[in-house]
């Protein structure tokens, strides 16, 4: 067990170097010059100013300097400063925008989950019955329509028809739980039913898998409830392909909420993400991608140890 | 009539019939017997006979809803196949109980031998967790398991698979049921350890005085440990006897195939084992007739005209159904015909030629099969 954590974590920085090789590489590589846009229009014509710009912001060294600079200060925690608002720390920005894109996130995952377990679970258990239909159509529809639209209508049900919920805005938890949850549950509703369809259609076809084995049959003539063997005994082993798919998600989220974040003006990472690029200010893109990419590896790290707390086999290999 | 029925169990005309897009798979069609309390009946027969089929119907244990089900299956005075599902599952576990074939699948791999044992014995009996684990452990000692306290604590793949059918055996007599069912207990294992299984098997049905059906395909496995045998073909009993009394005097000419088809010591190295001529019949389109008849070597015209009913041999508890018995006049005669015909099914009966399993189409014919 100790060698099996101890492998998955020297691989977890292994993968780390390599991803922020990649992002520095890639944001380097983006087309236009970082100190046009600090400039903006009437820089352009100042050459002299232009390369002053270029010095200060250390774009004159070759590309190698600059990354093991830039390694080496990410390190200890310094991601750098935005060009465009001088003086802003990323990892501040960072600290400021990453709890509220992961709280969406995490609350969409767990409304993903909440709701897909039911209707995977009864699809599975009436399999080409009525509540299987009924179910299958639940998750057609919540896979076919986009993010945004299910954003759409449930402002338009929830805050303009039924007035319940604020259409837009966020609430930071330190303005209490109450006011935070207000603001967030359609947000992250809205990015739920994605993810709930595409966790129920696993469940449901892990769960057919699982019922026809021996060792469901096996606890059925031991006289135990329909109900407890269906949760108790095939669940968990239908289980660890969601896992995967609910790590995999997560990052993704993640990177993925800028749309809804956007659309109900939520001051999240993704939002940010997107106003830097447009700005072409490389070094919020930079740390916003590395740090996304690293939590994304910390999660898949983490699904890998959760595999093996609900399949025993695994610890042996 | 509850307390002085010596039968625990009597099937009476028993059906499983399944419908099937290509038509009816008469799967069990017409089987009838009783099982006195604390006897053991082996149901023999090759693979697709219906005996697993059968020993799931008498359960009421996973017919598909495909499934036709009819006869009468009376467990302890009660009508099983008019109980709803959840009067069976109050059975299940407590009254009657089973053991699968493969003991690497019928453990769930993801949970603790310790709950595997327990879960049932507390939900049926409402004991503590504490009384069920104790139990437990007594069990897995009762079923030679050594260290069974550490063994509680174990997952599934961490034993070997003559211990997983052990404890298969301690889950089903957990609650002590009054009857088991062990299909094909032994055939997932080592020859070694089937051996012991079996003797396993055997002790605990002797004390606990559990009424017990064994299927299997190995005349071998019920030989000496069972009361009665009986034995399947197409979904019917064709033979049905004292084990003693069924390896001595079998009548029925697939009994004595089956017999024959068991490897023997005493025969020289490298002879040519006696396999059946044919294939077990289409369930669907079964042939017309005796179903046998058109791998038997005695098969004459009546035999493809009109099916045999078991009919009562001279010793008690003996029946059969053919029309050609093993042993009489009538079958010695047959066979000759048969071999003058030189009918393929009697030539390789007498070793003359090697069965194989396609049936030259003059004998189908002679059937009119399908």
């Amino acid at each position: 067990m100790g060698l099996f954590i101890a492998k998955r974590l020297l691989r977890l920085v292994a993968t780390v170097f390599a991803v922020t090789l990649l992002t520095f590489l890639m944001t380097s590589l983006l087309p236009g010059d970082p100190a046009v846009a600090v400039l903006g229009a009437e820089g352009v014509q100042n050459e002299e100013l232009l390369l002053q710009v270029r010095e200060d912001l250390g774009l004159d060294e070759p590309l190698p300097v600059r990354y093991v600079s830039w390694l080496g200060d990410a390190l200890t925690g310094d991601l750098g400063e935005s060009y465009i608002n001088s003086g802003q720390s990323v990892s501040d920005t960072i600290g400021d925008r990453f709890p509220v894109t992961a709280q969406l996130a995490i609350m969409a995952i767990l409304i993903a989950i909440v709701l897909a377990l039911p209707l995977g679970v009864l699809g599975a258990y009436h399999q080409s019955k009525w509540p299987d239909t009924a179910s299958s159509a639940v998750v057609q529809v919540a896979l076919s329509v986009p993010n945004f639209i299910t954003g759409i209508f449930l402002i338009w049900l929830f805050a303009v028809q039924l007035e319940w919920l604020p259409a837009s805005n966020w609430n930071r938890m330190s303005n209490g739980l109450g006011a935070n949850l207000k603001t967030a549950i359609l947000p992250a509703t809205a990015l739920a039913t994605t993810q709930m369809a595409i966790f129920s259609r696993l469940v449901r076809s892990d769960m057919i898998a699982t019922l026809q084995e021996n060792f469901i049959l096996a606890a059925k003539a031991k006289g135990l409830s329909n109900k407890f063997v269906l949760l108790r005994h095939a669940l968990r082993p239908s289980s660890l392909s969601l896992m995967t798919i609910v790590g995999i998600n997560f990052g993704a989220l993640l990177g993925g909420t800028v749309v809804i974040e956007t659309l109900f003006a939520i001051p999240g990472l993704g939002f940010r993400l997107i106003n830097a690029i447009s700005q072409r200010d490389i070094m919020v893109i930079q740390g916003i991608t590395v740090f996304v990419a690293v939590v994304y590896v910390l999660i898949n790290t983490l699904v890998d140890l959760f595999y093996v707390a609900i399949d025993p086999r695994i610890r042996r290999s | 009539m509850a307390v002085s029925d010596p039968d625990l169990l009597v099937v009476d005309n028993l059906k499983t019939h399944f419908q099937v897009p290509a038509g009816i798979v008469k799967a069990v069609d017409g089987v009838s017997f009783s099982l006195p309390r604390g006897k053991t009946l082996g149901v023999v027969g090759e693979s697709g006979s219906g005996k697993t089929v059968l020993a799931r119907s008498i359960m009421r244990l996973n017919v598909a809803s495909n499934a036709l089900v009819s006869g009468s299956v009376r467990y302890d005075g009660q009508e099983l196949l008019t109980k709803t599902p959840r009067e069976m599952q109050s059975l299940w576990g407590v009254e009657m109980a089973m053991v699968f074939q493969d003991p690497m699948t019928s453990l769930n791999p993801v949970v603790k031998v310790g709950r595997q044992l327990t879960e049932h014995v507390r939900h049926h009996l409402g004991v503590s967790k504490d009384e069920a684990k104790q139990s437990a452990i007594q069990m897995l000692r009762s079923v030679r398991i050594p260290e069974p306290e550490a063994r509680f604590d174990t997952y599934p793949h961490e034993m070997s698979g003559g211990m997983r059918q052990r404890v298969c055996i301690a889950i089903a007599l957990a609650c002590g049921p009054k009857m088991l069912f062990a299909d094909e207990p032994t055939t997932a294992l080592d020859v070694t350890v089937q051996h012991q299984i079996l003797n396993l098997l055997a002790a605990q049905q002797r004390e606990r005085y559990m009424t017990m059906i064994m299927v299997t395909h190995d005349l071998g496995v019920v030989a000496g440990r069972t009361d009665e045998i009986a034995v399947m073909y197409a979904g019917r009993i064709v033979e049905k006897a004292p084990t003693a009394h069924l390896f001595s005097q079998m009548k029925h000419p697939y009994t004595e195939a089956l017999l024959r088809a068991i490897p023997k010591l005493e025969r020289p190295k490298h002879t040519r084992l006696d396999a059946i001529v044919g294939r077990p019949p289409d369930l669907i389109n079964p042939p017309k007739g005796c179903k046998f008849s058109p791998r038997c070597p005695y098969a004459q015209a009546r035999c493809h005209e009109e099916e045999p009913t078991l009919m009562a041999a001279e010793a008690a508890g003996h029946s059969y159904a053919c029309w050609y018995p093993v042993g009489s006049e009538a079958n010695e005669k047959a066979l000759s015909d048969n071999l003058a015909a030189r009918l393929p099914q009697a030539l390789a009966a007498v070793g003359e030629i090697e069965a194989t399993e396609e049936v030259p189409g003059a004998v189908v014919a002679a059937g009119e099969n399908n």
